[in-house]
């Protein structure tokens, strides 16, 4: 007998039972898209994740005041950091691995132009800035170095601040107020998007100088909320991390083992959120598998009950002339046309769910040729699987009691 | 005439696990190639028991069974399937037609276990229904047809392989008295082109069609005078 009369036969064996064919796919048909879309989900979470950090920087370093201990826990209002110190990092030969550094001197304020009034965060900085936190402008230009040695009255905005103060008029060449002193607007920043940790999007940026000078209370102008620096490449973080450290201890006239600050990386945070990820996708994979064991044993019970239903057409076969291995082969082609048929129809629906699910989650759940391919296999195995046995019990039915019953 | 049958001491028991039942106790029986043979004997006789051997659905427990000259009663299970598949037509009782196919692929069944290409298979299932007088009924699904033609359909699928042994077991039992005519007279038309058959009944009207009668009671046998040739 031909493998395509097999295919054939077992088709029409399929066929002419086709509401239980149906039924017994869908246990397959749902372990499967249920898994699709688990692992689809947690795909997209990790992706979403890695974007949105990247978004942050992937080199950059945050360097804070404050040490923090095994628990994560820091020291709230210690004012460690100086500008000092972000020139020592700035220093090639103290930290040749880094790039670019932005100290950080912020304050809330309130900004009014004309009626309007806006709460937002003032972030004082170096023109190294946009490199270091990688942004761009949409309009104007970022402050010069002269503004910056001057402590020139000058300010960029974020999109969000901008927006908020001047509506859809252009904003540069404007002035604000802001703790009674008027600024002049010369650039609008890019939008970056809110993501979950901050908001990027809403600032005040201007010279350091001339926050200190102008905003900030005297004897707090010299202390720093934080120093951005760039490492030279994503591979560079650790060395320029260590370099930070030994240059801020000795600064700092701390022990390695006692710091005064903390520095964090994105890359850290990066890799504690995949671990996160996957351990929940492996997780909810492994319970959507469950459904998948389900699904087999209904098809190894619905092969059971169809040989024996088929007791008299084996014997009949058997009697024309059909091997047991013949027989063993109808049946197990059988079942793995039903668990294959089933995952077919289970990725089609797991690709549907993702494509519903991804605009209604906002977050790309993704499908993947390799994981369809996997599932597709899968479901042919748990057929086979499931078809053993029953393939078995047929094959070994004796001819005559086969063909005695009634 | 050849021997196309030979059994030789054929025992056949059945062990229920209590009690040991033997069904045939010692069973010689030698049928002739080109013969028509009917075997005889009320239900519990061993009748169904020796139909099955003959078939080689079974084995004996004991003796040697030869068909063409082969010993086939130590085969395994694919030999025997290998042996039914090319030497024996079955046509039973219950005509065991597959009700899902029609009368032409019902006929084809026991070429496609012997592996013949599709085209032959339709030439050859065509030429044997013609035989039995039904290639205007070949598309028809066995629900169909009335209990007559689906019993030529299966004598139609007995022919089809070219076997040396036609193995009828009561094939008029579910038959009116038309159609059981019917039958015998196609098993006629093929005893005189030179098939061998082998009619297992228990009707005496049935088994006197046959040219040698055998009667078989309490799992031996024993032979009537034979029917002048």
């Amino acid at each position: 007998m031909s493998w395509s009369e097999t295919f054939r036969t077992a088709i029409e064996a399929l066929l002419g039972r086709r509401m239980r064919s149906l039924l017994t796919m869908l246990g397959i048909l749902i372990g499967i898209a249920a898994v699709m879309l688990t692992v689809g989900l947690g795909e997209g979470a990790r992706h979403q994740i890695t974007a949105e950090i990247n978004k942050l920087g992937s080199n950059l370093l945050i360097v804070m005041p404050g040490s923090s201990s095994a628990s994560g826990q820091r020291t709230a209002g210690v004012q460690s950091l100086t500008l000092e110190d972000a020139d020592t990092i700035a220093d090639p030969l103290v930290a040749p691995d880094v790039a670019g550094v932005a100290p950080m001197m912020g304050t809330r304020v309130s900004v009014q132009h004309g009626t309007r009034d806006w709460a937002s965060q003032v972030t004082g900085t170096t023109t190294d800035w946009p490199a270091v936190r990688a942004r761009g402008l949409v309009d104007g230009r970022f402050f010069t170095e002269v503004e910056q040695a001057s402590a020139a009255q000058v300010v960029v905005l974020g999109p969000t601040t901008a927006g908020n103060l001047f509506a859809d008029s252009p904003a540069v060449g404007q002035e604000v107020v802001m703790s009674g002193q008027t600024f002049l607007v010369v650039g609008v920043l890019e939008s970056v998007g809110a993501s979950s940790m901050t908001n990027d999007d809403d600032t005040v940026v201007m010279p350091i100088t001339t926050v200190a000078q102008r905003l900030v209370p005297p004897a707090s102008a010299r202390n720093l909320q934080a120093i951005y620096v760039a490492a030279r490449d994503d591979a560079a973080i650790s060395s320029a991390h260590q370099q930070i450290t030994r240059a801020l201890t000795v600064n700092h006239a701390k022990t390695a083992a006692d710091p005064d600050f903390s520095i964090m990386t994105f890359q850290a945070l990066l890799t504690a959120m995949n671990t996160m990820t996957s351990v929940l996708t492996t997780l909810l994979a492994g319970l959507a598998a469950i459904s998948l064991v389900v699904g087999g044993i209904g098809v190894m019970n619905i092969m059971l009950v169809s040989v024996s239903e088929r007791v008299r057409e084996i014997g009949l076969r058997k009697a024309l002339g059909a091997t047991p291995a013949l027989i063993r082969r109808q049946f197990l082609v059988e079942a793995g046309i039903l668990g294959l048929l089933g995952g077919t129809l289970g990725v089609a629906l797991g690709i549907a769910g993702a494509a519903i699910l991804t605009p209604l989650l906002d977050l790309q759940v993704t499908v993947s040729l390799p994981a369809t391919l996997l599932a597709l296999a899968v479901s042919l195995g748990i057929g086979l699987i499931a078809g053993t046995y029953p393939a078995a019990r047929a094959a070994n039915l004796p001819p005559i009691d086969a063909l005695r019953s009634e | 005439m050849n021997a196309l049958l030979q059994m030789t001491g054929v025992r056949k028991t059945y062990d229920t696990g209590v009690v040991a039942v033997e069904a045939l106790r010692g069973v010689d029986l030698t049928v002739a190639e080109g013969d028509f043979v009917a075997i005889m004997g009320p239900s519990g006789s061993g009748k169904s028991t020796l139909m099955h051997i003959l078939g080689c659905l079974d084995v004996p427990s004991a003796g040697t069974y030869e068909l063409s000259g082969v010993d086939v009663s130590h085969m395994t299970e694919a030999e025997l399937a290998d042996v039914r598949n090319r030497r024996i037509g079955f046509v039973f009782q219950q005509f065991n037609l597959l009700p899902s196919m029609t009368a032409l692929r019902n006929v084809q069944l026991p070429l496609v276990y012997a592996g013949v290409s599709k085209a032959e298979r339709h030439d050859r299932a065509m030429d044997a229904l013609t035989r039995v007088g039904l290639a205007d009924r070949v598309d028809h699904r066995p629900g169909e047809l009335s209990g007559g033609q689906q019993q030529r359909v299966s004598v139609a699928r007995a022919l089809v392989t070219d076997p040396a042994l036609i193995l009828a077991d009561e094939p008029t039992g579910n038959l009116d008295s038309v159609s059981t005519r019917d039958v015998l007279t196609l098993f006629h038309e093929l005893h005189d082109a030179g098939r061998t058959i082998v009619l297992i009944t228990h009707e005496a009207d049935v088994a006197q069609e046959a040219r040698r009668v055998v009667r078989i009671t309490d799992g031996l046998l024993s032979e009537d005078a034979g029917v002048p040739a």
